[in-house]
C-alpha cells in the first residue's frame, strides 16, 4: 500500500486521478448524508426551546425511555444469540450449516415493515399462529414491549454475527486447543482466550446493533401499534410530529436520535484503530 | 509402555487418514512420528491429545483408557507448528495458564513459571507479549508452557517446521538436550527424516495412513523393511536392479572385474558433496562422493567409470519385505 502510494505521488496522471477520486467520494458522502444530516442539527438550533420543551413532555419522555429499554433489551439478546452462533457456524460442522449462514443475512435483506407484518403473523393476539396461546396464557406479544424487543432484535440480528465470524475464523482454533490440552473446560477456554480474541470486534458488533436499534421505525410502526404514552417509540414521535406538522419538535426529537448514532460512530471510530494495531 | 494405540482408524469424508494402526510409545523416550505430508501422522498425534477423535480402536495414555477423554482430562502438553501463542497474554501469563486453571497457589506459580523461563531461556521475557518475540522463541514458550503442567507425555506437532533452517537446527539439539534433563515421554511429528535420525530414540515411520515400519534411527536407516522407508530415510539410487545408497557405491577410474562400467553423464556439486550421475547399461546410479574425492579422480563428464558396492554396505531388492539383506559380495556378483 505504502510503495503502492509512492509510486503513484511520483506519477502525475496517476495523482490527478487519485484526487478526482476522492472529490467524487467526498461530494457523493456529503450530498448523501452530511448536509442532510447536519440541516437536522442546524433545524433544531434555530429554536432551541423547541429541543428542551421535548424533555418536559412527559409522552415524548416516555417514548424515550421506551426506545432505550428496547434497544437495550435486544442489544443483550443479540450479543449473546450473535456470541453463540458465531462460535456454531465457524467452530462446528453440521448438518444444515449452508442453510443456516444465509438465514442470518435475511434480516439485512428484508424490509423492516416485512419483519413487523411476519411477527404478527405469528405472535397476534387475535388471529395469530402462536398469539391467541400466549395471550391466553398471560403474555401480550404484539402491541406491547415483548413484541417491540422482538421485532428490533430480528432487524439488527446479523450485525454481531457478522463482526464476529471472520474474527473468528482469522483467530483459528489452535489456541481454544492449546487451552484445552492445558485443562481448561470449554467455558474457561471461552472465557480466557476465545472472549478476549474476539472483544473488540464484539464491541464495535454491540455498538452497531444499539446504533440500529434505537433507529428502528418500519417494524415497530407494525408491531407496536403505536399507542401513545404506551408503546410509541422515539422513532415514531418522529413520524407522528413530522404528520402533525409540528417539524420543530420532529427535527428535536430526530437530532436526539442522531447524536447518539454519532456517538455511536465515535466510539466505533476509537475503538477501529485499536484493533488493527493489536494485529 | 506409556501410549497404546490399539487398532486406531480415522477418515476424513472419503479420505483414510489412518488404517488400523497399532503403535506402542515406550515410556521415557523421545518418539518421531515421521513420514510425507497427508500421511497421517499429525492425525495421530491428535487423536493422541484428543484434539481429534478416531473413528475405531483405543488409546492408552500410561495405563488409562483414554479414547473418549476430552484434551483436558487427559494430562497430555501440546505444542503446535504455528506456536499457538495466547496473543493477549504476556509470556509470563502464557506459561502459567496451565497452573492458573488448576488454581495452584501464586507464589507456587511464580515459582515454576519462573524455572520454566529460564529452562527454555526466556527468563529476561516474562513481560513480553508474544507478538515481541522470535519464531524460535516462541515456540520455546510454548513448550514451556506445555512443560507447566508436568503432563504424563509431551506431543509436538512439526514444531519446527515454521522455523528458519539455522533456528530449526539450534532448536533440535536443544529439544534433545531437554528430553535428557526433564525425561518426559515425548512424541513429535516431522516430516524431515534428518530431524528425526537426529533427535529421536525411535521413529515411527507412517505413509498413506499406515505404519511403514517401527525401530531406531540406526535400524531405519541400515534395515528398512520397505522401498518406502528406505527411500524416505535417506537418497536411493539403484545398482543393478538393487536399491542402495548413493555413498555406498565406490567409484573408480580403472576397470575391476565384477564392477560395473558407465560413463559420468552429469556432475552437480552441492556444498561438499558432489552426485555424480552414471550411465551403464540399462541404468542412470547416482554415486555421492566428497569434493576431494571427485576431485581426486578427475572426473567430468564423459569419464569412463567402474561402480561397485562399498564393503559393509547395504543393497535392498525392489518389492522385498523384508529388510535389505544382500551383501556387498553377493550383490558385486551378480
Amino acid at each position: 500500500m505504502g510503495s503502492g502510494a509512492g509510486r503513484a505521488e511520483r506519477n502525475p496522471r496517476a495523482t490527478a486521478f487519485r484526487w478526482t477520486l476522492r472529490l467524487v467520494v467526498v461530494v457523493y458522502l456529503v450530498l448523501l448524508v452530511a448536509w442532510p444530516v447536519s440541516l437536522v442539527v442546524t433545524k433544531t438550533f434555530e429554536d432551541f426551546s423547541t429541543f428542551t420543551d421535548l424533555f418536559s413532555d412527559p409522552d415524548t419522555v416516555h417514548a424515550l425511555k421506551l426506545t432505550v429499554i428496547v434497544a437495550a433489551a435486544s442489544v443483550v439478546i443479540n450479543t449473546v444469540f450473535g456470541v453463540v452462533i458465531s462460535l456454531l457456524l465457524v467452530r462446528y460442522e453440521f448438518r444444515g450449516k449452508r442453510i443456516l449462514s444465509p438465514l442470518i443475512d435475511l434480516p439485512m435483506a428484508v424490509s423492516p415493515i416485512v419483519v413487523g407484518l411476519s411477527l404478527v403473523l405469528v405472535y397476534g393476539g387475535r388471529d395469530g399462529w402462536f398469539g391467541p396461546w400466549l395471550e391466553a396464557n398471560g403474555l401480550q406479544v404484539i402491541f406491547a414491549v415483548p413484541g417491540m424487543i422482538m421485532a428490533t432484535t430480528f432487524v439488527a440480528l446479523p450485525l454481531v454475527v457478522r463482526e464476529l465470524v471472520p474474527v473468528l475464523e482469522e483467530v483459528g482454533v489452535e489456541q481454544e486447543q492449546a487451552a484445552a490440552s492445558l485443562g481448561a473446560g470449554p467455558f474457561q477456554t471461552f472465557r480466557r482466550i476465545t472472549l478476549p480474541a474476539i472483544k473488540w470486534a464484539l464491541i464495535y458488533g454491540v455498538v452497531l446493533s444499539l446504533a440500529r436499534s434505537l433507529g428502528e421505525f418500519g417494524a415497530l410502526k407494525v408491531v407496536s401499534g403505536n399507542i401513545l404514552g404506551e408503546t410509541r417509540t422515539a422513532t415514531l414521535v418522529v413520524e407522528e410530529q413530522y404528520l402533525n406538522f409540528n417539524q420543530a419538535g420532529a427535527y428535536a426529537t430526530a437530532f436526539l436520535l442522531t447524536i447518539v448514532s454519532v456517538a455511536c460512530i465515535v466510539v466505533v471510530t476509537i475503538i477501529r484503530p485499536k484493533e488493527d494495531r493489536e494485529r | 509402555m506409556s501410549i497404546e494405540i490399539s487398532n486406531v482408524g480415522k477418515r476424513f469424508g472419503d479420505f483414510v487418514a489412518l488404517d488400523d494402526v497399532t503403535v506402542s510409545i515406550p515410556a521415557g523416550s523421545l518418539t518421531a512420528l515421521l513420514g510425507p505430508s497427508g500421511g497421517g501422522k499429525s492425525t495421530l498425534l491428535r487423536i493422541i491429545a484428543g484434539l481429534e477423535h478416531a473413528d475405531s480402536g483405543r488409546v492408552e495414555i500410561e495405563g488409562v483408557d483414554a479414547t473418549s477423554l476430552p484434551p483436558q482430562k487427559r494430562d497430555v502438553g501440546f505444542v503446535f507448528q504455528h506456536y499457538a501463542a495466547f496473543k493477549h497474554l504476556s509470556v509470563f501469563r502464557n506459561v502459567a495458564f496451565g497452573l492458573e486453571i488448576r488454581k495452584r497457589p501464586k507464589d507456587e506459580i511464580k515459582a515454576r513459571v519462573d524455572e520454566l523461563l529460564e529452562l527454555v531461556h526466556l527468563d529476561q521475557f516474562g513481560d513480553r507479549l508474544p507478538a515481541q518475540l522470535s519464531g524460535g522463541q516462541r515456540q520455546r514458550m510454548a513448550l514451556a508452557r506445555a512443560l507447566a503442567v508436568e503432563p504424563k507425555v509431551l506431543l509436538l506437532d512439526e514444531p519446527f517446521g515454521a522455523l528458519d533452517a539455522k533456528v530449526r537446527k539450534e532448536l533440535r539439539d536443544w529439544l534433545r538436550r531437554l528430553h535428557d534433563e526433564v525425561h518426559v515421554t515425548t512424541v513429535f511429528v516431522t516430516h524431515d527424516q534428518e530431524e528425526a535420525l537426529e533427535v529421536a530414540d525411535e521413529i515411527v515411520v507412517i505413509n498413506e495412513g499406515r505404519v511403514e515400519q517401527i525401530g531406531t534411527p540406526d535400524a531405519l536407516y541400515d534395515e528398512p523393511e520397505s522401498d518406502f522407508v528406505m527411500s524416505f530415510l535417506g537418497p536411493v539410487t539403484t545398482l543393478r536392479g538393487q536399491l542402495i545408497r548413493p555413498h555406498d557405491i565406490e567409484l573408480r577410474t580403472t576397470e575391476a572385474p565384477a564392477a560395473r562400467a558407465g560413463t559420468v553423464s552429469r556432475l552437480v556439486r552441492v556444498g561438499f558433496e558432489v552426485r555424480v550421475d552414471v550411465v551403464s547399461a540399462d541404468e542412470v546410479t547416482t554415486v555421492s562422493l566428497t569434493r576431494a574425492e571427485a576431485r581426486s579422480l578427475g572426473l567430468e563428464e564423459g569419464t569412463a567409470v567402474w561402480l561397485e558396492v562399498a564393503p559393509g554396505a547395504q543393497v535392498r531388492t525392489p518389492g522385498a519385505t523384508a529388510p535389505g539383506s544382500g551383501t556387498p559380495t553377493t550383490a558385486g556378483s551378480r
